[in-house]
């Protein structure tokens, strides 16, 4: 049975690992590549890394962190932002990265999923989806709309037509972050990630809020995500990824064992 | 092989990621070289086909490079050959993904996968054994490892199949055929499970290349 993921979510600036609120206050936290390949070993089932280098001039470092990432960390690795045409998905899956994710370009233009998936695969095409909850009107169910820009732009669409969309278009897996619980430690978005599970066949990833480890149970019961992505409580040392799939495991769900035995 | 390292043939038609499959073999000890074209062959010990992607695609780019023959021979030859993903399904007659004829090592059929609870198949799922293999030494049964995948070949012939994996319906993961492998998942993004199965295919590379070795020394001397 395939198993549910556990993600490791690193912010990339100029070739460093940054953490920070909301994109402010950046610390340096190390190399990437040195750190993905701790994950790797802590038992991460896959790497992100969320380029949020501004300059352009940046894209060259981020190949580079690819490539030796690549060469060290052998387990799966998505890279994401600032790729705009299938040219630079093409540079970045060639330094050795697996998956690449859209967020503001598949906003700004839909035809570059359609595009990356008809030269790369669709299983190499994921969209990530920032969805701000919309107040509740009376009689009406939850909505949620698409923001861009860390969660600065409103969109005018719907989060959860927006991912029937998106898939039509070619994207092989939905990151759905929740932008009111990024950064807020109060647990995932479950109606959110149901809502666009439960009506999509390709796997979704949850993003945004996690606190506990029970946390990546819910998500996965309740959200019906494949796969559970987060930062902050990976990087400070709050828990453990085998803390993480030791809950998940607990609660019957599917994992991959950390540090599986091979003689 | 130069000195005690197997040389390793990756595959080059274009196919997307080269630089994990090339670090994997490189960390468990193989001597690799990427290859684009047939005169890239010469030399080599054995053959990766790698690849993600669609099959009509990735023919046309292999025709176009004129890959297609010397993998033929090479295959032929009883040379050692590991496909994996795309390229493991590419071993086979041909694939409903763009209705491709494909190179025809193994008989049977790619077709998508059906009733999966989620497409693509993308994840960690176990790897089970049908029979034990020397590609899977010292790999406990049941061992998760990477799959990013619609398709699935069904071999004609049962005799190939080494191991399944379940996804929604249990398909076709691992087959082998003397000297000819193929493994519907990532040994290279397979962490640990992955890089073992690695290091075994470079075992069964280098007892190949002695055997062939010794067999030549007879050979010689029956000549002589």
């Amino acid at each position: 049975m395939l198993a549910r993921r556990v993600i490791p979510c690193l912010d990339v600036d100029k070739g460093r690992v940054v953490k920070g609120t909301k994109f402010v206050n950046l610390t340096d936290e190390g190399d990437p590549a040195e750190l993905a390949e701790r994950y790797a070993r802590e038992g991460a089932d896959e790497i992100v890394f969320l380029d949020i280098t501004a300059a352009h001039e940046g894209r060259a470092t981020m190949l580079d962190v690819v490539r030796r990432t690549a060469s060290r960390a052998f387990v799966p690795l998505t890279v994401g932002g600032g790729v705009r045409s299938v040219q630079e998905m093409h540079d970045v899956l060639r330094a050795g990265a697996d998956k690449v994710s859209f967020n503001t370009a598949a906003v700004a233009a839909p035809e570059l999923l359609t595009a990356c998936a008809e030269r790369f695969g669709s299983q190499a095409v994921v969209c990530a989806i920032d969805a701000r909850r919309l107040p509740r009107t009376d009689g009406a169910g939850q909505t949620w709309e698409v923001v861009t820009h860390g969660g600065r732009r409103a969109t005018d669409l719907d989060a959860v037509s927006w991912a029937l969309r998106v898939v039509e278009l070619g994207a092989g897996e939905l990151l759905v972050t929740s932008i009111d619980r990024d950064g807020t430690r109060s647990g995932f978005d479950t109606e959110l990630l149901a809502s666009i599970a439960s009506r999509v066949r390709v796997p979704v990833i949850a993003s945004g809020g996690a606190s506990s480890p029970e946390d990546f149970v819910t998500a996965v019961r309740d959200g019906k995500a494949d796969a559970v992505l987060a930062a902050s409580i990976f990087h400070r040392r709050m828990h453990s990824i085998a803390s993480v799939k030791a809950a998940m495991a607990a609660a019957g769900l599917p994992v991959r064992p950390v540090g599986e035995a091979v003689a | 092989m130069t000195g005690s390292k197997p040389r390793i043939a990756i595959l080059d038609y274009g196919a997307a990621n080269l630089v994990s499959i090339t670090h994997g073999l490189a960390a468990v000890g193989a001597d690799v070289v990427v290859a684009a074209e047939p005169s890239a062959l010469a030399g080599a010990d054995a053959l990766v086909v790698p690849g993600v992607g669609a099959a009509a695609s990735a023919m046309t780019h292999l025709r176009e490079r004129g890959l297609v023959e010397p993998l033929r021979n090479w295959v032929r030859a009883g040379k050692p050959c590991l496909g994996i993903c795309l390229g493991f399904e590419l071993l086979f007659d041909a694939s409903d993904e763009g209705d491709a004829e494909t190179l025809g090592f193994l008989a049977g059929r790619t077709v998508a996968l059906r009733d999966a609870p989620t497409l693509p198949h993308i994840g960690w799922n176990v790897v089970r054994a049908v029979r034990p293999h020397p590609l899977f030494d010292g790999i406990p049964d049941g061992s998760y490892f990477y799959f990013v995948h619609s398709f699935a070949p069904v071999p004609a012939d049962e005799g190939v199949v080494v191991a399944r994996t379940d996804h929604g319906r249990p398909f076709v993961s691992a087959v082998a055929r003397g000297s000819l492998y193929g493994l519907q998942f990532h040994p290279e993004k397979s962490s640990d499970a992955g890089l073992r199965l690695l290091s075994n295919f470079l075992r069964l590379v280098a007892a190949n290349a002695e055997t062939n070795a010794r067999a030549g020394a007879a050979l010689g001397s029956e000549v002589a």
